[in-house]
């Protein structure tokens, strides 16, 4: 396998069902340069210490021209970047204002709080499987809890989903660096100008009457700009992830019929359940869009000043210097501090959230339903090699538990 | 027994005895038994309290977050061992291979592990000390005594001594909303550990937090009524204070007394030990049954020239504990050595302050990351051109970084671009720690020299 192919075929389409074979390829070579000068990091301990390093930027505009620059706005964008695209001091001060209604120490019950909510948000959607043979578990299950649960966050209302899911489902497929094929960065750039400017208009409205949720809470300390640049980012993000780990657990669990008996028994499982699925098949397979600021030396490569550089969590995740049989989806492993969430100052701001989402869906949903079989395995995919996740999951179920 | 091709019995049926239940003696338990121990295991604890947890003391206990008596630290494993608490060792005979306790007692062992850590250093004037409203800070019963008495309402509170310790006490009086004075012999908090520039940077916090924060000047004494409660404290400056509460923060003192006359090499610095926590003997001869861990051992460090540290650091504690555990029920080559690299944290006036290496040796400081005006940024310390420390202001994610900078020898100071690196070119500047050769109430971290090394010792009971 020549270097170079590899990306291609971990980016190709016919391989987004089952990337694992190609990122144990590339483990081969802990750091791998492609031909266009990108290194591409794909062990576990390298991947850490470089997500940990000073040296390594997340701010898109110091990437060499020709390089994907996602997040990098368009002379008309009108935006900033959002904090995900910048480095300190921009960046903490931009994650620390925002987490102050977001978590603790200032919020600490806030999420916490949503869970109720979302509990009945599940129990209505579990209750329309009523009298169903067959369901799609993305569409009516995993796809419309976190939509409502970020907009529960966010205070934006949940009627206007059909207006924006357009825009954010381009905007995500944008962090993906093949998207070109279909309209790619101009298209991403007209729906980050347009989810922006609707963003805007309800900022505005809540600068002047303030309600619930944490653009209201954040509408006094932030300027327009970076508040709508970050209601862009939270609205995204908090989009296709999560519907990509409750998918994804599902997928999981029904094609692991022993440890869902065991779940099934003992819902107490979910916790390790879950960071089992974020380490076996994690919703952000890799980050693209890193750049070195200067020379760095890593398992014995020297990735050069300037660089763009690929995080391989998925790869790293599944790293057997770090992890015993990693290819073995086992819920009883200790020690699995997996990268699902990334590390070190990007570290996932909605991991709280996400898990919150996922101890609060699974368990009812394994609960509830009698599920039959997987009526495709695998199930088609979405098109984003980075998001990935599948696009429908339809499964054949028999019957309801109250 | 003590001969290593004795483990295997040693392993099923020994006799473990530690004294000291603390973080270290705790730990060493677990791993102990984790490790397939199955002989007798005595914990001796002064305290009357199973093992508890300290940093929380001086932080959320004294905001009312957590209650000092709920402090006790979560088990691993079970460690099915005879626990002694209440009652402390008052020496040892090595000669007989046990420890005599206090209430007279005897405990013979095969294999002896020392953690009796330190203890507060107590105000210098016994009956000034005695006063109604004077409180060190360093066990559970202090931080409930202090509690009690901060939350029955008192107008002002005295730091004497801001350390590490003083200053998280400061931080969370000023949280409370009470009106704190610190009073520092050097010229700036956390001079000792950090050096003045850092310590300009502590400076500021505390005043811009309101504390009246006082530097350069000793408190001389501390005057009570007529039925014993404190009323004023008297600085060097000529100022006198109306004070309810005065904190003594002024370090700790190693509780090694008990060892006198026993042989070993234990004095105020702590317990001599190789890098496997064998401790010496005052000849520098290693014993091969006693063992010592945590802040009352110190032990050569690979890192830092071989010298000798004393670390006052829960993670220390935590790993030195682990590695004597592990050593003592092995044979030779299946040792190991204790390399860590110290680290410690503290949470004071709403900053996180992390640092990793040894902060006083460093000879240069260059701020890395970030800008000492924000109180957000991570300093490198340089000594001899090569990384030897960083700490961190609300920056400890970057510390693993800076951690590798210093395990690998990397160059001082660092040339490379990084993240929020604020300046084309890194100045390396004077870190300004205190001459070494005036007296201090003791830091974070002691360097000492070599091991004892003279052809005859004798051992002389020291004042310090």
């Amino acid at each position: 396998m020549t270097s170079g192919s590899i990306v291609a075929q971990i980016t190709d389409y016919a391989n987004r069902a089952d990337p694992y074979p190609l990122y144990a390829e590339l483990r081969k070579t802990p750091v791998r340069r492609e031909d266009d000068g990108t290194y591409l990091v794909s062990t576990y301990y390298e991947v850490r210490s470089l997500a940990n390093d000073p040296r390594l930027s997340n701010d898109t505009s110091n990437r060499p021209a020709g390089h994907g620059r996602p997040g990098q706005p368009a002379a008309d964008s009108g935006l900033p970047p959002s904090f995900i695209f910048t480095d300190p001091p921009v960046h903490d001060r931009l994650r620390d204002t925002i987490n102050r209604p977001f978590g603790p120490p200032h919020s600490p019950r806030f999420l916490d709080g949503l869970r109720g909510e979302l509990a009945k948000v599940v129990t209505e959607l579990l209750d329309a499987f009523e009298g169903k043979d067959r369901v799609d578990i993305v569409e009516d299950f995993a796809y419309p809890l976190p939509v409502t649960a970020i907009c529960k966050v966010l205070g934006v209302p949940r009627e206007d989903e059909p207006l924006f899911h357009a825009w954010a489902d381009a905007l995500a497929s944008s962090v993906d660096p093949h998207s070109g094929d279909d309209g790619g960065p101009e298209k991403a750039q007209r729906a980050r100008q347009e989810l922006g400017a609707y963003l805007a208009d309800l900022i505005e409205t809540k600068r002047r009457h303030p309600g619930a949720g944490i653009l209201s809470a954040l509408a006094p300390d932030m300027t327009p700009a970076d508040l709508e640049a970050t209601a862009v980012l939270l609205l995204v993000a908090g989009h296709e992830t999560t519907v990509n780990a409750i998918t994804n657990t599902t997928l999981t669990l029904l094609r692991h019929p022993d440890i869902l008996e065991r779940f099934q028994k003992d819902p107490e499982l979910a916790v390790p359940l879950v960071e089992e699925v974020l380490r076996y098949e994690p919703p952000v397979q890799f980050v693209p869009w890193t750049t070195a600021l200067a020379d760095i030396d890593v398992a014995g490569t020297t990735i050069p000043k300037g660089s763009p550089v690929w995080l391989m969590l998925a790869a790293a995740n599944r790293d057997p210097r770090r992890f015993e049989d990693p290819d073995r989806f086992d819920p009883d492993r200790k020690d699995n501090e997996h990268l699902g969430f990334y590390t070190g100052i990007h570290y996932c701001f909605g991991a709280p959230l996400a898990r919150i989402e996922l101890h609060v869906a699974v368990p009812e949903l394994f609960r509830r339903v009698n599920f039959s079989r997987l009526l495709e395995d695998p199930p088609p995919y979405r098109a984003n090699a980075v998001l990935r996740g599948p696009r429908h999951l339809p499964v054949a179920i028999e019957g309801l538990t109250d | 027994m003590s001969a290593d091709t004795d483990v295997e019995v040693l392993r099923r049926e020994g006799r473990v005895v530690v004294v000291g239940a603390s973080l270290a003696g705790l730990r060493a338990a677990e791993t102990l038994r984790e490790q397939g121990f199955t002989g007798s295991l005595t914990m001796i604890g002064d305290e009357p309290y199973e093992p508890y947890d300290r940093p929380p003391l001086s932080k959320q206990a004294l905001l009312g977050r957590a209650r000092p008596e709920d402090t006790a630290l979560p088990r691993r494993r079970d460690i099915d061992a005879e626990w002694r608490l209440g009652v402390a060792a008052e020496s040892l005979d090595r000669d007989a291979k046990q420890v005599r306790l206090t209430n007279g007692d005897i405990v013979p062992y095969d294999r002896l592990l020392i953690t009796t850590g330190t203890r507060a250093r107590p105000w210098f004037h016994p009956e000034e000390a005695a006063l109604d409203g004077v409180f060190v800070l360093r066990t559970r019963d202090d931080s409930a005594r202090l509690l009690r008495k901060l939350t029955a309402g008192v107008s002002r509170v005295l730091v004497i001594g801001a350390g590490f310790t003083g200053s998280e006490v400061a931080s969370g009086c000023r949280e409370r909303g009470l009106e704190v004075t610190v009073a520092e012999r050097g010229p700036a908090p956390l001079v000792g550990a950090l050096g003045g520039v850092i310590g300009a940077v502590a400076d500021r916090l505390q005043r811009k937090h309101g504390v009246d924060l006082r530097c350069g000047v000793s408190v001389t004494a501390l005057e009570g009524d007529d039925v014993g409660r404190l009323r004023r404290a008297h600085l060097s400056d000529g100022a006198v204070i109306d004070v309810e509460v005065a904190v003594v923060s002024l370090g700790a003192m190693r509780n090694t007394e008990w060892l006198a006359g026993s042989g070993v090499a234990a004095g105020p610095r702590g317990i001599a030990c190789d890098a496997g926590c064998r401790v010496f003997d005052v000849n520098g001869i290693v014993t091969d049954d006693i063992y010592a861990a945590g802040d009352v051992a110190r032990s050569p460090h690979p890192l830092f020239d071989y010298q000798f540290l004393a670390l006052e650091h829960w993670g220390n504690a935590v790993e030195q504990a682990e590695i004597a555990a592990h050593n003592m029920i092995c044979a030779g080559p299946d040792r190991r050595p204790h390399l860590w690299l110290p680290m410690f944290w503290s949470t004071q006036f709403g900053v996180n302050i992390k640092s990793v290496g040894v902060p006083t040796l460093g000879d240069q400081l260059v701020v890395a990351q970030g800008a000492l005006a924000e109180e957000r940024f991570v300093a490198v310390y340089g000594y001899r051109g090569r990384v030897i420390a960083a700490v961190a202001f609300d920056g400890a994610k970057w510390l693993g970084f800076y951690e590798q900078q210093i395990a690998s020898g990397a160059p001082f100071p660092p040339e490379y671009r990084a993240v929020d690196r604020r300046t084309e070119t890194l100045h390396p500047i004077d870190p300004a720690f205190p001459d070494p050769h005036l007296p201090t109430h003791g830091a974070t971290v002691t360097l000492t020299g070599h091991s004892p090394s003279e052809r005859r010792v004798t051992f002389v009971p020291s004042h310090a």
